[in-house]
C-alpha cells in the first residue's frame, strides 16, 4: 500500500515537473466505482468466462494539445480477482493462475501514447505481472470528456488487449481456445 | 458382540462407525490432494470434488452420531496397565481428533459455501450457506481446510502408532478391543 502511494506520489510529482502548463492529471474514479478492470477469456471455445479485479488505482495525464504526452499508471490488486464464484476465484489466486500470496500487486505504466485520427488511439507501456514485466499495446477509445453535475471535470477511455497466459508464467492448460485473455480497461478520471 | 458399549467392551456399534471413518480419512486426504492437482480436461476434474463433498457431509453426520453414541453408550475405560501419560495422552489425542476433524470439515463447507453457494450433495441435495461473504472467505478457509487436515492425518498417524505400540510392544488388548475382542 505504501509502495503504492509513493509510485502515485513520485508520479504526479514527475508530471508536474515534465508536462507544459495546460496538462491535466486525472484520478482515476475508483472511489465512485466509475473506473472497472475487466476480463474474459474463452470457456472451452464454446463460451465466455468474463471476471475483473475490484480493487486497483491509477492515474493519468491528459492534453488535447499535446496528446503524445499522455501517461498512465495503474496499480492491481491481484488478489481482487472476481469471476463470480468462490471456488473458482480461489483457484485463480494460488499457484496454478495468480499466486497472489507472492505478487500481491500488478502494475501497468505507459511508455507512449499514440493518438489516431478517429477518437482511437495506440497506448503502450509496461505491464508488471506475476514477477515479469513486458511490454504491451492497449487500443484505447476516447469514451468522452467534459463537466460533470458537482463541479468536477472528467475524462473516459476505453482500452483492451489481450495477453498470453502462458507469456506471464500461467502454464494451466485451459484448452487450445483459452490461451488468451482479454483485457478491458474502463477509466473514468477526475481531473485534479 | 452387543451393540452396546460396556465396562471392558466396545459394542459392535461404535466398532463398525470407528473402522468406517478410519478407512474414510484417509481416503478423503487423498481424494482432496488429487482432486486439486487435476488438470482442466480430466474427467474427474468436476466428479472428485462432488464426491469429496459429498462423503464430507456424511462424514460430518457420521461424527455427530459417534459423540452422540459416546453419551448414549460411553466406550470404556481405558486399561488398568496404562500409565498416568498413556492415560492423558490417549484422552488428548481423542479430543484433538475429533476438534481437528470438525475443523477440517467446517472449514470445507465455508470454501464452497464462501459466495452464498449452497454445499452440493451428490445430486440429491443442496446445503444452504449459513456463513458466507466474509472478506477472502474462500481462502482462508482453504488454508485452514488443507493444515487443518495435514495436522489430522499426522495425528492419525500417531494413533495409528501408538494402537500397534500396545498391541506389539505391550502386548495389551487395546487394539484387539477396537477389534471386538
Amino acid at each position: 500500500m505504501r509502495l503504492t502511494q509513493l509510485c502515485i506520489t513520485a508520479f504526479i510529482s514527475g508530471l508536474v515537473l515534465v508536462t507544459p502548463l495546460q496538462a491535466a492529471e486525472y484520478v482515476i474514479d475508483t472511489k465512485g466505482a466509475h473506473a472497472s478492470i475487466n476480463f474474459r477469456i474463452p470457456h472451452l471455445g464454446y463460451s465466455w468466462l468474463i471476471g475483473r479485479f475490484n480493487t486497483f488505482s491509477g492515474l493519468f495525464s491528459y492534453d488535447e494539445e499535446n496528446p503524445s504526452a499522455a501517461k498512465v499508471i495503474i496499480n492491481i490488486d491481484t488478489n481482487s480477482i472476481d469471476s463470480n464464484h468462490a471456488e473458482r476465484d480461489k483457484h485463480l489466486r494460488g499457484n496454478d493462475f495468480l499466486e497472489v500470496k507472492r505478487y500481491p500487486k500488478a502494475a501497468f505504466v505507459s511508455t507512449s501514447f499514440e493518438e489516431l485520427d478517429n477518437g482511437k488511439a495506440i497506448l503502450k507501456g509496461d505491464l508488471s505481472l506475476l514477477g515479469f514485466t513486458k511490454p504491451i499495446t492497449i487500443d484505447v477509445e476516447h469514451t468522452g470528456h467534459g463537466r460533470d453535475p458537482w463541479g468536477g471535470y472528467r475524462r473516459g477511455f476505453k482500452g483492451t488487449t489481450k495477453l498470453r497466459l502462458k507469456d506471464y508464467g500461467i502454464m494451466f492448460e485451459l484448452g487450445a481456445a483459452s490461451q488468451e485473455v482479454e483485457l478491458e480497461l474502463i477509466v473514468e478520471g477526475i481531473r485534479q | 458382540m452387543q451393540i452396546k458399549n460396556d465396562q471392558q467392551h466396545y459394542g459392535s456399534l461404535a466398532i463398525t462407525l470407528h473402522w468406517l471413518v478410519a478407512l474414510i480419512v484417509p481416503a478423503m486426504f487423498a481424494l482432496g490432494l488429487w482432486m486439486t492437482s487435476l488438470t482442466y480436461y480430466n474427467d474427474w476434474y468436476q466428479r472428485g470434488p462432488l464426491i469429496h463433498k459429498g462423503v464430507g457431509v456424511l462424514l460430518f453426520v457420521t461424527l455427530l452420531f459417534r459423540l452422540l453414541w459416546r453419551f448414549i453408550s460411553p466406550p470404556p475405560e481405558g486399561l488398568s496397565s496404562y500409565n498416568t501419560f498413556e492415560k492423558i495422552a490417549g484422552r488428548f489425542s481423542h479430543i484433538l481428533l475429533y476438534l481437528l476433524l470438525f475443523l477440517v470439515l467446517i472449514s470445507g463447507y465455508l470454501i464452497s459455501t464462501a459466495d452464498g453457494r449452497p454445499l452440493e450433495f451428490f445430486a440429491l441435495l443442496e446445503l444452504p450457506a449459513l456463513i458466507h461473504g466474509f472478506e477472502d472467505q474462500e481462502d482462508i478457509a482453504g488454508d485452514i481446510h488443507l493444515y487443518s487436515a495435514y495436522c489430522m492425518v499426522g495425528l492419525v498417524a500417531l494413533h495409528a502408532i501408538a494402537a500397534l505400540k500396545h498391541h506389539f510392544i505391550d502386548k495389551d488388548r487395546t487394539l484387539l478391543r477396537m477389534l471386538g475382542r
